[in-house]
């Protein structure tokens, strides 16, 4: 179907190209000036989005810092227990991909992917995907499209919030794919203009009883593991989610400025031109008339 | 006139260590919700919280435990006495080898921020939501709800 559709369109193409080749002037000066119409058109929308999201980013950054306190706090169970899944036999990996719908956001989303098709491309056999957001869904669905369990629309938009984290746990957990070992792939927001692709680990409820350091905890029973390993899954999700839409946020500003100095530096040489060609229709015009004066002398 | 400066500065030693033995006595909370925090591993006295499993207050070098948090109020002393309430509407509880504890709420709000007329209307919206209530799992929704919001207006009384 796309074949079809490209075999029509080139000798469209070609023929457009061989007619505008023989004209010189007037239609130059006409394809430059739409062309440098359109350019202007792009960066007043570069420019705009740019606006729109720096105070998305303003938002976000200020929900991070409310967030981070409470991300380092569900992770600190984990980190201090010092779980490691044992079964390392048979692993039965799961990655969950924090994305969002939108692009234009410089390498966010393609890092993500980026790290989740290396992992897979060691063994995807035992690896399923979760994928929040359209992006690493249409990123990754071509390779390993098998591989995806479920994906997460309409992330992006607005900001995260703690429910849409809890209906991801909540779907993670009623796959009924049992893995032992999960992993987030987020970015963690850094500054303005830096962010890193990290991932935190996910445990299941037999992992963690297992651990040696569990038996200090008192009064434990495996509901209770069970509901607050749930709970510390929506958590965390929520906190990377928070990560993942301040980095998206910061980079999509950062590539819009970038998209809009380049729109501005192609303006410039498109005026340059422009003007140029305007003088050499002047000057080619006055030409015609003076020589055909002359020729009447 | 060495030996004195010498005295002074071993008592000031001595103290110095008295305090950082005091110090390991400490608990760090980091109490946060998902729309705030309110503290960041800053220390406290006691902390009472409601869970499923009971209701309990945790001092300093409290056994390590993990609990999951009922919809109630979380009261907070602090090192200078002074005690605050927050309800929370639902989290997870913490308490690590190291005295650290992490009362994490999927909402929290000060107590004194509630306004009662208002967490009673809730409660019976939700009252007659689980009249209504058709399906399961619907009821169970509402049925949460009303222990949340009954929770609520007692916080708030």
């Amino acid at each position: 179907m796309m074949m079809q559709r490209a075999n029509i369109l080139m000798p469209v193409a070609i023929e457009a190209t061989f007619q505008s080749q023989p004209q010189r002037g007037m239609a130059t000066l006409k394809a430059i000036s739409i062309r440098l119409k359109s350019v202007k058109n792009i960066q007043k929308i570069t420019q705009s989005m740019k606006m729109v999201s720096a105070a998305k980013y303003s938002r976000a950054e200020r929900d991070l810092k409310a967030a981070r306190p409470y991300g380092v706090g569900a992770q600190q169970f984990f980190e201090k227990t010092e779980i490691q899944s044992e079964d390392k036999t048979e692993p039965k990996k799961l990655l969950i991909a924090m994305t969002s719908d939108r692009g234009l956001c410089g390498a966010v989303h393609t890092g993500v992917a980026r790290y989740i098709r290396n992992e897979l491309a060691k063994d995807d056999s035992q690896t399923k995907l979760f994928c929040v957001g359209d992006k690493s869904r249409s990123i990754l669905s071509r390779t390993y499209g098998k591989n995806i369990l479920m994906v997460a629309n309409e992330v992006g938009r607005l900001p995260p919030t703690f429910l849409d984290a809890s209906k991801i746990a909540h779907e993670v957990l009623k796959t009924g794919y049992d893995f032992t070992e999960g992993q987030i792939v987020y970015n963690k927001f850094k500054s303005v203009v830096s962010y890193q692709l990290s991932t935190l680990p996910v445990y299941n409820a037999p992992t963690v009883e297992k651990s040696e350091k569990l038996a200090l905890y008192d009064s434990l029973d495996s509901e209770i593991v069970q509901s607050y390993l749930e709970y510390s899954l929506a958590s965390l999700i929520f906190y990377t989610m928070k990560e993942g839409a301040c980095s998206e946020q910061s980079s999509r500003m950062t590539a819009m400025d970038n998209a809009s100095k380049n729109a501005g530096e192609m303006i410039e040489k498109l005026t340059l031109t422009f003007n140029r060609t305007r003088q050499a229709v002047i000057t080619r015009e006055l030409i015609e008339i003076i020589s055909g004066a002359a020729a009447l002398n | 006139m060495s030996f004195v400066r010498n005295a002074r500065y071993l008592m000031g030693r001595s103290i110095h260590n008295i305090q950082k033995r005091g110090f390991a006595d400490e608990m760090k909370l980091t109490f946060a919700a998902a729309n705030q925090t309110f503290y960041d591993q800053s220390e406290v006295r006691q902390i009472d919280v409601p869970s499923f499993s009971g209701s309990f207050g945790i001092l300093a070098k409290h056994v390590p435990t993990l609990a999951v948090l009922k919809p109630g109020v979380v009261q907070v002393i602090e090192n200078d006495g002074k005690t605050s309430k927050y309800f929370v509407s639902s989290g997870s509880i913490t308490v690590n080898e190291d005295s650290s504890v992490q009362v994490l709420a999927e909402e929290a709000h000060k107590v004194e921020d509630i306004d009662v007329s208002e967490a009673k209307q809730l409660l019976s919206q939700y009252q007659s939501q689980l009249n209504s209530a058709s399906s399961e799992e619907a009821k169970a929704e509402a049925a949460i709800a009303i222990e949340c919001a009954e929770a609520l207006v007692r916080a708030a009384e």
